[in-house]
């Protein structure tokens, strides 16, 4: 079966380290922060500017003033730290930032991803991506493995405009976990009951697959 | 006026001096902190052809967003455009021009601007279409693009109070862009919540210091919501 938006978002939690400064983008990578393990502290990072998002605010909390990337009301945590769009690049960007989850349109086997532009449709813009996957070391893209139409979106070379060359080397789709080395996916995990001739024939891009693939595992990773 | 105040009492004073052709840079992330009686103001004046200069474009009846009913803006430089009709329609129509520049890049340029350093180098669009045209140099086995700062001929500010000298503090998330604005515009007006006396202001706590300041004004605001999210309290 393919995971569902919540057990990918899950798989990415048990990536999360305690003490972690992590950047959670739009759709996913947002549910991530449901699935933060009891006991571990992980600060969320929103490129508008704040360092400590917390949940969304009561109607009582609601303040114009306080919003995330996503122009969505929020509340900062306790510890929290709020800045200027310039400081917040500045951790973005000089690699500060411990995990950045982001969602994609394709990858490909360099590593390239393309996120934000679809030729003939209307180019609303990129907003922080670029930043975000050039800026950042640890990357997990999170996005199906093929489209409505069963077309891969783990490619050779991507097809639309990217948003980063050379930049991801982790990738969770529905399918499977994957890591990007050496101009290859390597096929590191597959989402339950989903079969390593599956992943192989959604996948466009060269694909290495190991002797054993191993099922992926949900429960968080507790720190000690 | 005289020596370090820098209060002015009507909006017709905060943007004297306003012209067609202008380029101005406005702080703001959406519809949070932004300038909006500064914004009522320049439609007001109905200036034309403007370089606007911002992350967003506000909505269609909010923010810069009405800067386009009457067609005032020529260009505008954003990350990110996508919450209004009006803007889609005219972009489409070929009667504006965007220049689409990552957030991070474009907050680096008004802070560089303002800072009188001309171009840096950034990671940033590397290899995509933002690279187009613009100088690659490699530094540590790592390729950067030369990024042009950006100056204003004004910069309109949202503060949450400051003191009679221009001295700024922002309110919560409120601040992003607005920093940086502040000092990259040849002109700077800033509008705020609350005017208070110097001394008031704790001095290690002031965001924006009063030397970039220009002109300041006291306002009320509207402060829309763009998405109200809420959970059961």
């Amino acid at each position: 079966m393919a995971l569902s938006r919540e057990q990918m978002a899950m798989r990415v939690a048990r990536e999360l380290k305690d003490g972690y400064y992590v950047n959670l983008g739009i759709g996913i990578p947002t549910l991530v922060a449901n699935y933060v393990p009891e006991g571990m502290e992980v600060m969320l990072q929103s490129e508008n500017g704040l360092l400590g998002m917390g949940t969304f605010p009561t109607e009582d909390e609601v303040d114009a003033d306080m919003i995330n990337a996503g122009k969505q009301t929020v509340t900062a945590v306790t510890g929290a730290s709020i800045f200027s769009s310039a400081e917040s690049f500045a951790m973005i960007r000089g690699g500060h930032v411990d995990l950045t989850v982001l969602g994609a349109f394709e990858v490909d086997q360099q590593g390239n991803i393309a996120s934000w532009m679809i030729p003939g449709k209307l180019i609303k813009g990129m907003g922080g991506a670029m930043d975000l996957v050039a800026g950042a070391d640890n990357i997990i893209v999170t996005m199906t493995h093929a489209s409505k139409h069963g077309e891969s979106k783990l490619l050779e070379e991507c097809s639309l405009p990217l948003t980063g060359a050379g930049c991801i080397k982790k990738v969770l789709t529905d399918l499977a976990y994957l890591e990007i080395e050496d101009g290859a996916f390597i096929l590191k995990e597959r989402a339950p009951g989903v079969s390593v001739e599956e992943i192989v024939a959604k996948t466009a891009g060269k694909l290495i697959v190991p002797d054993h693939v191993p099922e992926m595992e949900f429960e968080p990773v507790i720190p000690v | 006026m005289s020596g370090f105040d820098k209060v002015v009492n009507s909006y017709e004073e905060a943007l004297a001096g306003l012209e067609d052709g202008m380029t101005i840079i406005a702080g703001g992330f959406g519809l949070c902190g932004i300038p909006e009686n500064l914004i009522a103001q320049i439609k007001r004046l109905g200036s034309k052809n403007l370089t606007v200069v911002s992350n967003n474009c506000g909505v269609d009846d909010f923010g810069l967003g009405i800067l386009l009913v009457d067609k005032q803006i020529k260009k505008m430089i954003s990350s990110y455009v996508g919450e209004n009709a009006l803007f889609e329609q005219q972009l489409l129509a070929g009667e504006l021009e965007v220049e689409l520049t990552p957030q991070g890049t474009l907050a680096e340029k008004m802070r560089a601007g303002g800072a009188g350093i001309p171009a840096f180098y950034t990671a940033t669009g590397y290899g995509t279409p933002v690279a187009d045209g613009k100088e690659v140099r490699e530094f540590n086995g790592r390729n950067y693009i030369l990024e042009e700062s950006i100056t204003g001929d004004f910069a309109i500010v949202k503060g949450w109070k400051a003191d009679r000298y221009g001295n700024v503090v922002y309110r919560d998330t409120a601040q992003n862009f607005n920093p940086m604005a502040a000092t990259a515009g040849k002109i700077t007006v800033v509008e705020v919540e609350e005017i208070v006396e110097p001394g008031e202001l704790k001095p290690s706590e002031i965001h924006t210091p009063g030397i970039y300041v220009d002109r300041l004004i006291q306002g009320t605001f509207e402060k829309r919501i763009e998405q109200r999210t809420v959970r059961k309290g």
